[in-house]
């Protein structure tokens, strides 16, 4: 399923996030959750992904720290921190005013059949 | 794993590492992460080299990463702007063109400088000094940044309104709103070549720690240059003595006009061209000044306890302490501007939250002399600009040393301590062009 560019975006990093506060990761995990969490759906262009966590990491949202994998290559790994636990918290309240919105004109309106229903 | 698998995936990593957006751990990230997908692809029945194509397919264009890298290391990029200037318009004669059009511009302030000094009363020149230079500065960024015509004559009206100041207020000559305004109109229009500078970006965040970060190298190679040049000045001096003739006059009335006005450009041009010799030497000088500052501010602090009441210091001293804070801060920018943002926080971040607090300090105690000074003694214009330019300090230091207590402590990001810089820069400009205009009027230009 296609789904928009901005739309990819915006929830890239509440679901980093998210994904941290289930506990320590890295990258190629990462990315295998928002695939499982998305029943694949949700498809990122992999590489994006490290920008983005180090743009959380110099926010302080993030902190790193090189382990190595079981195969004993060097592996960089995540770990949320307090401010980046508080900017989740943020973002998930911003998206619950999205979602409560958006629930609502999709019932109000009269709107085609998702795919799929017809 | 086979060999050929093990080739391709190096051949990728080479062609990764050629960015220079990305450094050798970000590869080494992204090399895991390629590596994973390919043994989790194979273990879904894909055979190594198909396994590859998918992995490299999935990991995206190296193209945009490195793209969206750029944005957010812009102190990566900072390296190899020069490079891609050059590529982007062909190896051909733009370099050699910007070697004539620095090489003009140095002469045009040259000139400007040696016809202000041969025509103008010494009071004036002092005034107009950053205003017969600082143009050709500004000229050059507006030229190399492809500034629209706009933006370049938008330019111009901060420089004619210092001219209008500088020359139209009916100072008292050699009186201290004189002395005043002469030490901040190049402040006020460093500013406006650092507009010039960001390209008229000045919005934005990275844009202006990239001025920082260039004002720290100018000032390198601008003693660099004028080490170099007061040796070999010295050194014909000196032969021309021993041959009997006095060349010192040449010296002072062409030499030296025409070589610091030049330099002013020059530095700026080797600013841009060689960022990469300086990049390593940024950290090295703040590293070892930081805690030779630390001492020294120590020391100073001491001797001040030792001598018992902070009320009659001498004036002198005064003037020397401000002189001291403005090092400190000019350390403090330049350290922010030359750290690795994404290392944890370490000794020397340690040490940079123990200048500040020094700084914090000897602040604290400069205000208080100046207070009890302006309470016995009255306002004078001198009082007024030093009281002024000690509050914004202490404004900029002490949310800084909050800022770095809480990135020491892991509480927050150094992006936070990076972004305070860059926000509050603005405020010593404004606090300059402040006194430049209101100060002098306020004490009948005395």
């Amino acid at each position: 399923m296609y789904i928009e560019k901005d739309l990819v975006a915006a929830s890239a990093t509440p679901l980093v996030l998210g994904i941290l506060a289930e506990g320590d990761s890295y990258g190629y995990a990462i990315l295998k959750r928002v695939k499982d969490l998305s029943g694949g759906r949700i498809q990122w262009t992999d590489g994006m992904l490290y920008p983005l966590l180090h743009r959380l990491e110099r926010s302080g949202y993030v902190s790193a720290s090189w382990g190595s994998s079981d195969t004993g290559r060097r592996r960089k790994h995540y770990a949320i921190t307090d401010a980046g636990r508080s900017a989740l918290a943020e973002r998930r309240s911003q998206w619950d005013v999205v979602a409560d919105a958006l629930d609502q004109v999709w019932r109000c309106a009269e709107m085609p059949a998702a795919p799929g229903w017809s | 794993m086979d060999a050929a698998l093990e080739t391709q995936i190096g051949r990728w990593r080479g062609y990764v590492e050629r960015r220079r957006v990305i450094s050798t751990a970000d590869a080494d990230e992204m090399e895991d992460h390629l590596r994973d997908q390919i043994s989790d692809l194979s273990a879904a029945g894909l055979a190594a080299d198909e396994a590859f194509l998918v992995a490299v397919k999935r990991m995206g264009s190296v193209d945009d990463i490195s793209r969206e890298f750029a944005r957010e290391h812009s102190d990566r990029l900072w390296k190899q702007l020069v490079l891609t200037s050059v590529a982007a318009d062909g190896s051909g004669p733009r370099p050699r063109r910007e070697l004539l059009v620095v090489l003009a511009l140095a002469v045009g302030g040259a000139v400007a400088l040696k016809a202000g000094l041969a025509t103008l009363d010494e009071g004036v020149v002092a005034r107009n000094l950053g205003l017969l230079v600082l143009p050709f500065l500004a000229a050059y960024f507006a030229w190399k940044r492809r500034m629209s015509p706009r933006g370049a004559v938008a330019l111009l009206v901060p420089f004619a309104l210092a001219a209008a100041v500088t020359n139209g207020y009916p100072f008292v000559p050699s009186g201290s709103t004189e002395v005043i305004v002469a030490i901040h109109t190049p402040i006020v229009l460093w500013f406006v070549v650092g507009l010039a500078y960001v390209g008229g970006e000045w919005r934005s965040d990275r844009r202006r720690m990239d001025f920082i970060r260039f004002t720290g190298e100018w000032v390198v190679y601008l003693t660099l240059l004028a080490l170099g040049g007061g040796v070999l000045v010295g050194l014909t001096i000196g032969a021309f003595d021993a041959l009997g003739t006095d060349a010192e006059w040449v010296v002072e009335e062409w030499v030296l006009p025409f070589g610091a006005a030049g330099a002013v450009v020059v530095a700026a041009w080797l600013v841009e061209a060689k960022q990469n010799v300086v990049e390593n030497i940024a950290p090295v000088l703040t590293r070892v000044f930081t805690p030779v500052t630390i001492v020294m501010l120590l020391v100073l602090l001491a001797a001040l306890a030792t001598t018992g009441s902070v009320v009659d210091v001498d004036r002198n001293l005064l003037i020397l302490m401000d002189l001291i804070l403005v090092v400190v801060l000019g350390l403090l920018l330049y350290a922010v501007s030359a750290r690795e943002p994404h290392l944890p926080p370490d000794l020397f971040d340690r040490l940079q939250l123990v200048l500040v607090v020094l700084a914090l300090v000897v602040d604290v105690l400069m205000l208080t002399a100046m207070l009890t000074r302006i309470a016995e003694f009255g306002f004078t214009p001198n009082k007024v600009a030093a009281l002024g330019m000690n509050l914004v300090l202490l404004v900029g230091l002490t949310w800084s040393a909050r800022l770095l207590f809480g990135f020491v402590r892991g509480r927050r990001g150094f992006g936070s301590v990076e972004r305070w810089q860059t926000r509050y820069l603005p405020v010593f400009g404004i606090w300059a062009a402040l006194v430049v205009c209101v100060l002098p009027p306020l004490f009948d230009f005395a």
